[in-house]
């Protein structure tokens, strides 16, 4: 059932192709998650979250996009966001879940860290075609 | 049919109507709005007018359309001066554009008035009148673009210098005061100023306040530990402050761990940094009981 005055969800698209790209995405998903009625912690906990895989989408998926959509089960609000990239994908998704793994230079914590952080937490890859993660945090 | 050479008529109507078209393109630069904004004399709009002006009947005498050959090269220097200094001045897109475009409208009224009978010619000069003007309009653009770029590069490097400051507490003791995002760059500027910093004042302890930082990601943790591990090495020891609650939070869900003494404020480290240097504050009890 839904709600009769609901207004339609919000929804958009953002490219990452940039450093400076990191920042807006982490801006336009703090403006949604304060825009859903969030609180401090769980804002910090989706931006911090958006961070890791909007840079995993500019370092090794060598850019895309991410769609963010304002969600709505029930009464519960909630922000999800989908990172898209058309780069080399991951050959071992459980390797690379694996803390303090990583190809690059980092930490290796970035997509352990983000599924911690999230409530929902979907990974799909292609070697060779590109990779999709979708996280979700609900009110 | 005979082919009309464009240029030929173009270049024949610039050196006969220099006068008539002069004096209206002046006109309507004196009445744009750049002239009334008060950032520009007209004198000196004139002078560019008329120096513009020469230069672009010198260059049809080289020959040529093509605004980007040899024959342009001094017009187009010309125009970039004005354009640069105009993007400097803050003019508006708009403003620096019509100073080129506004010399359209009456070389294509000379033309027609030259020509009138006579439609193919005045064609071939219309085309070519709007082929190089508009190719010397985009130029004035992109140059004035490219100059507000500078500025706003300029600017950049200042907010970055600016922003990673690193003050004196105490003998002893640096503070260094993280604001806004810390990206690979900053970094870079951030720990070269800390570590000199250090050898300059012979610093123990070094407090990096991270109160102004928005998100702490992996990325940054890993440029904190850098600067840490970095610090250690030139023999002083770092306390990281101002991580809030939310900050605490993430952090531990990330799985970062810092590995350094951390306070929440800038305050408490002070004090920490202070006790570790032998040093105490206390209150002037005999001050105050002598006030009795």
């Amino acid at each position: 059932m839904k709600a009769t005055k609901a207004e339609p969800p919000k929804a958009e698209t953002l490219a990452i192709r940039s450093g400076d790209d990191v920042v807006r995405v982490r801006q336009r998903v703090r403006a949604l998650a304060v825009e859903i009625g969030l609180g401090l912690v769980d804002q910090t906990k989706i931006v911090t979250a958006a961070s890791e895989l909007a840079r995993n989408t500019l370092d090794y998926g060598g850019g895309g996009h991410v769609h963010a959509e304002i969600v709505q089960a029930g009464t519960r609000r909630g922000l999800r966001l989908t990172f898209e990239d058309q780069g080399p994908g991951i050959a071992d998704i459980d390797q690379a879940m694996t803390d303090h793994y990583t190809s690059g230079g980092g930490l290796g914590l970035g997509l352990g860290g983000a599924k911690r952080l999230s409530n929902e937490f979907h990974i799909a890859s292609t070697p060779g075609a590109g990779t999709r993660v979708t996280i979700a945090r609900w009110k | 049919m005979t082919r009309i050479d464009g240029a030929e008529v173009l270049k024949r109507t610039l050196a006969d109507d220099e006068a008539a078209i002069l004096d209206a393109w002046t006109l309507s630069l004196r009445e744009g709005t750049s002239l009334q904004s008060g950032r520009i004399r007209e004198a000196e709009l004139q002078t560019q007018a008329r120096a513009v002006y020469r230069q672009l009947r010198d260059a049809f005498a080289a020959g040529g359309l093509d605004a980007d050959a040899e024959g342009f090269a001094q017009l187009r220097d010309t125009l970039a001066d004005i354009s640069r200094s105009r993007a400097i001045q803050g003019f508006t897109p708009t403003d620096t554009a019509n100073f080129v475009y506004s010399l359209k409208p009456p070389v294509f009224e000379a033309l027609e008035k030259a020509h009138a009978t006579d439609a193919a010619t005045l064609a071939a000069g219309t085309r070519a009148a709007s082929r190089v003007l508009d190719r010397l309009g985009l130029h004035t653009m992109e140059v004035f673009l490219a100059s507000r770029e500078e500025v706003i590069g300029r600017q950049g490097q200042e907010i970055a210098e600016l922003s990673t400051p690193v003050v004196r507490l105490w003998d002893g003791i640096l503070a260094l005061p993280l604001i806004g995002t810390l990206d690979s760059a900053r970094t870079g500027v951030v720990m070269e100023n800390l570590l000199q910093a250090i050898v300059d004042e012979e610093a123990e302890i070094a407090i990096i306040d991270i109160t102004g930082v928005p998100t702490v990601d992996t990325l940054v943790a890993q440029h904190l530990l850098k600067t840490v591990a970095a610090a250690r090495l030139m023999g002083a020891d770092c306390i990281v402050s101002g991580i809030r609650p939310q900050i605490a939070q993430t952090m531990v869900h990330l799985g970062v761990e810092l590995n350094v003494v951390s306070k929440a404020t800038l305050a408490d480290a002070f004090a920490v940094a202070l006790r570790r240097t032998g040093r105490k504050v206390v209150r002037q009890q005999a001050s105050i009981e002598g006030r009795g």
